[in-house]
């Protein structure tokens, strides 16, 4: 492992000294809407979606001014004030301005942005949308300043707003019990891996004595023994939490009970990918770990099977594109896992990702819209008519997912699946198969959704949704087609500064690997279509064989989480309860009988007489002055 | 020598104090705490007058001062209680015990 | 100085056991008056004629006066009742007082060995007495002075809101009256007019008279129920009683007269 030269930010200039009001704009939104709502209860959605364009404008003229300027001055701290001073530690708050977070500043904000104005539509009728803007401008506020941290301690603070925005989004419509449900299991798996982060900064302060990425770059290379594999791997439990990651993965499929737009932004696009931006901002604890980053391709090589799994036997619609994020996140995750070679690539992917999966939630909502709400794809059938829109806007984001020649999807997976076979011919197979599943599976929804015949329930009339809502739609499609494309050449030498990695020749044309993904992407494609394409689909669904079972019920995620966790703490609680009952109980008891007793006792000397009182008094009075006269006390 | 008036000031203390213990009504209690008051007085005046100062007696005439206000307050108790128990003896005012 | 303290020194303490041991209350209060005008008579002895004066007019004339009225207030004639209630109250009572006694006594009676200085210089140095005390109470301490204001306007709120006695029902008037009244009859068949007036009788118009009704019978409302209680009212039948022996004994001599004719 070659030591990595460390790129050290430079003090921040001119227009990066605005660079706070990126969070600012949306925080004052959220403290607005949450705080002031009820006096803006008309103009607050407006309100909200006007803050995050002005949290883009800044974005984008931030990103310009670091195009104009030199690759060494690109990366700029903004150092804000110190949080606070203990011992021999300072924790500062600051922002770091870089190749990699000002990529994220952009996803966020623009699609965020976007996403803010398709929920202009999509949450129209609903009687809380002023409280829903105001959770969407606090989860962009909290996930910018988790990519805009400047050390981790900051970075956990808003690793936590993201995670309390999910839980609040997620459990937005709380008058469902299943909503709520989701909500809580969101949270409480989410505190697994937040578990981690907290040991592993803890540890990071511990060895280095400070947990500004600046002093973890410069002390990694000087850490001695295992403690580097430690802080990794308690790092990628963190990830595995925020990430739906393989063990922790069960959440994301039932935080599909939020709002369609809250799925699009936060469980696709952003905050489930915060995980890899923390491996990748990480990098030099990783790639002084062959240990961790082999866990890091292990948990994603996993992963993205068992999304692909899940997301090829359930019916929602909502709970195959779920399947599929966490399957594209686990692609994400074994490039970031790679090392150098990987994380130019994991980062691309993510981002080409948070386009084309926003696109396809947000297309999915929109098919929601039209049909009632009805979530599952057996109801629907042949709306390729009668949403087309929708159906052209799915269809780029379907291509692009695929990796259908010169699509987003098509560049940055293509990497992925030819770094992993240049990392280990086995991890890139697995791969190879995940790319052929997730064209089997994708195929599957197309079809089901927009093919074939109506199999609507009735009452249902499926209508195209309104400007506010198809415009986002037609934004985001075009970047499904286009991002990779421009991104390709450029992307790895943009990032190197930041991630420390070589940039090597990309090309247009595929290579071997390329042409036996698209191989297997189209075999998928073939058999998909050979399953659903020709014959009509059961409106009820059939039985299935195992692993069709296994799919629908998420792998027996939930069984085994309480087969392992649940049951045995349950067990631990009620042995506590009968320990508390018998033991603790009797004790305490015994104890508050023997006091009441005393106090019958001590009792009678209160008889509510004012005249016992006077001569207690008087008596008192007597002893003391006895006592003072005599000197007795001393 | 000022003896004779500290005693007589201690005499009627111990008076008025026994009087607050063994009397049940309301009033003569009252009163008996003002004799008590009234030989603290004594003792105070006396003390004036055995170190020649002046000060004594002011402190006398606050002493009376807050007497004066005392009884206005505590008639008001005693009447108000009069007025919802039909009663001014102190042992019935007694809902403390409970 | 000796003459007037051996004087007025007994007159005090009979006064102070008086105030304990009488059992009326009244009793208590006079001599409580008695103790109050011997103790400014002590004050003048101590050479302070103006806490003589104050302790006549507050003590004796205001505190006084206002333990008389709300003794008044309360019922004068209701002697206590000497059974003592509280066990042992009496027995540790008179033990703790007899402590009490014999703690100041042992305390104060080795106080006190010089001579009296007397505060004739110091009121010689102000002008007199009260000059003296005014000079003090506007000096030295005047910001007690200032307090004790505070508390007595505090005292005479107070006073106020104990003495204010809150209405529980709303104030009925003449309208009220009657439509409960009809109510009632409505309700129960209570007569809702005037009762009968007592009766008017040669020998007795008094209000323990009962009515006679127009058939001879005693009309039983005509008489306060309260006198009927007592067993005051008047038997109608024995006031019927002496008339009717008037009337006939009148009949007789007439009857007589006519037999004499």
């Amino acid at each position: 492992m070659t030591p990595m030269e460390v790129v050290d930010p430079v003090a921040a200039t001119g227009l990066f000294g605005y660079a706070w009001l990126m969070i600012a704009l949306p925080a004052l939104g959220a403290l607005l809407l949450l705080v002031f709502g009820r006096w803006i209860e008309k103009i607050g959605p407006y309100l909200a979606v006007l803050l995050i364009a002005g949290s883009f404008v800044v974005a984008l003229l931030l990103f310009l001014q670091q195009l104009g300027s030199p690759a060494d001055q690109r990366a700029v701290s903004v150092p804000l004030y110190t949080w606070f001073a203990t011992g021999s530690w300072q924790i500062d708050v600051g922002l770091l301005v870089d190749q990699l977070s000002i990529l994220f500043a952009l996803l966020i904000t623009g699609v965020g942005g976007l996403i803010h104005v398709y929920s202009l539509g999509y949450m129209a009728h609903d009687e809380r949308r002023r409280r829903f803007f105001g959770y969407l401008n606090l989860f962009v506020a909290a996930m910018l300043t988790l990519v805009l941290a400047d050390n981790y301690l900051v970075l956990f603070v808003g690793w936590e707003g993201v995670g309390l925005a999910s839980y609040l989004l997620i459990g937005f419509w709380q008058h469902k019990p299943s909503a709520a449900a989701a909500a809580k299991k969101a949270f409480v798996m989410n505190r697994v891996g937040d578990f981690g982060m907290i040991l592993a900064i803890s540890t990071m302060l511990a060895m280095f004595g400070s947990s500004a990425f600046v002093d973890v770059n410069h002390g990694a290379p000087l850490l001695e023994g295992p403690w580097a594999t430690v802080i990794g791997l308690l790092l990628l439990l963190g990830a595995c939490g925020k990430s739906a990651q393989v063990p922790l993965q069960a959440w994301l499929l039932d935080a599909m009970e939020g709002p369609t737009p809250v799925s699009a932004l936060i469980h696709a696009a952003t905050m489930v990918t915060a995980g890899v931006y923390l491996v990748v901002r990480s990098h030099a604890i990783f790639d002084l770990s062959p240990d961790a980053q082999a866990a890091v391709v292990i948990v994603g090589t996993v992963t993205l099977l068992a999304g692909a799994w899940i997301g090829t036997a359930k019916d929602d619609i909502k709970k195959v594109l779920a399947g599929s994020t966490m399957s594209q996140i686990g692609y994400m995750m074994l490039a970031a896992g790679i090392g150098p070679a990987g994380y130019a690539f994991a980062i691309f992917h993510l981002l080409t990702h948070g386009a084309f999966k926003a696109n396809m939630f947000l297309g999915a909502g929109s098919v929601m819209h039209g049909m009632n709400d009805d979530v599952d794809m057996r109801h629907y059938g042949a709306l390729a008519k009668y949403l087309p829109l929708t159906f052209w806007t799915f269809g780029a984001g379907y291509l692009a997912i695929i990796g259908f020649p010169l699509t987003a999807g098509y560049f940055s997976k293509d990497h992925i699946i030819e770094a992993a076979f240049a990392r280990s011919p086995l991890v890139g197979s697995l791969a190879l198969l995940g790319a052929g599943v997730t064209a089997f599976y994708m195929t599957r929804l197309m079809l089901m959704t927009f093919g074939g015949r109506k199999r609507w329930v009735d009452g249902v009339h499926p209508h195209e949704s309104p400007a506010v809502m198809t415009v986002p739609l037609i934004v985001l499609g075009a970047l499904s087609l286009v991002a990779g494309a421009v991104m390709n050449s450029w992307i790895q030498g943009w990032l190197e500064p930041a991630t420390g990695g070589h940039p090597h020749e990309v090309s247009l044309l595929p290579t071997v690997v390329g042409w036996a993904t698209m191989i297997v992407v189209a075999a998928g494609v073939l058999v998909a279509w050979l399953v659903f394409g020709r014959r009509p689909i059961p409106a009820q669904a059939p039985a299935g064989n195992a692993i069709t079972v296994a799919g629908r019920n998420d792998l027996f995620g939930d069984a085994l989480n309480d087969a392992l966790v649940v049951q045995p703490v349950m067990g631990m609680s009620r042995a506590a309860v009968a320990n508390d009952a018998r033991t603790i109980e009797g004790f305490v008891h015994t104890l508050s009988t023997g006091i009441a007793g005393f106090s019958v006792v001590g009792r009678g000397t209160q008889t509510g007489y004012v005249r016992s009182y006077a001569l207690t008094m008087v008596l008192g009075v007597v002893a003391i002055g006895v006592v003072v006269i005599l000197g007795l006390g001393g | 020598m000022i003896d004779h008036y500290l005693y007589l000031a201690v005499i009627l203390f111990v008076i008025g104090a026994l009087g607050v213990m063994i009397r049940r009504n309301a009033l003569v209690a009252f009163m008996s705490v003002e004799l008590m008051l009234n030989a603290a007085n004594l003792a105070l005046v006396a003390f004036a007058f055995q170190h020649g100062k002046l000060d004594g007696q002011v402190a006398s005439f606050f002493v009376m001062v807050v007497a004066a206000a005392e009884v206005v307050v505590g008639l008001g108790i005693i009447v108000s209680i009069y007025k919802t128990r039909r009663s001014t003896s102190v042992d019935n005012a007694n809902l403390l015990n409970r | 100085m000796t003459v007037v303290f051996w004087i007025c020194a007994p007159l005090m303490v009979l006064g102070a056991l008086g105030l304990v041991l009488f059992r009326k209350a009244v009793h208590s209060a006079l001599s409580m008056a008695l103790t109050m005008v011997c103790l400014a008579v002590l004050y003048a002895s101590l050479s302070a004629p103006f806490l003589f004066a104050v302790q006549i007019i507050v003590y004796t004339g205001a505190v006084l006066m206002m333990f008389l009225f709300v003794l008044m207030l309360v019922g004068v004639d209701t002697p206590d009742s000497i059974v003592e209630t509280i066990k042992g109250q009496r027995v540790l009572a008179a033990l703790g007082a007899l402590g009490l006694l014999g703690l100041m006594v042992f305390s104060i009676g080795g106080a006190v060995t010089a001579p009296a200085t007397t505060t004739a210089a110091a009121e010689a140095a102000a002008g007199g007495n009260v000059e003296g005390v005014a000079e003090l109470l506007f000096g030295r301490y005047v910001w007690v002075f200032e307090l004790t204001s505070a508390l007595l306007i505090t005292a005479a709120v107070g006073a106020m809101i104990f003495a204010h006695a809150q209405r529980t029902k709303p104030k009925l008037g003449q309208k009220e009256r009657a439509d409960e009244r009809m109510k009632a009859y409505a309700a129960s068949g209570t007569h809702p007019g005037s009762l009968p007036n007592s009766g008017v009788f040669a020998t007795s118009n008094s209000i323990a008279t009962p009515a006679l009704l127009p058939d001879g019978s005693i009309a039983e409302e005509s008489v306060s129920r309260t006198l009927t209680e007592r067993g005051v009212q008047l038997d109608s039948a024995q006031l019927k009683q002496i008339t009717a022996d008037a009337f006939a004994a009148a009949e007789r001599v007439g009857d007589e007269e006519d037999e004499e004719l």
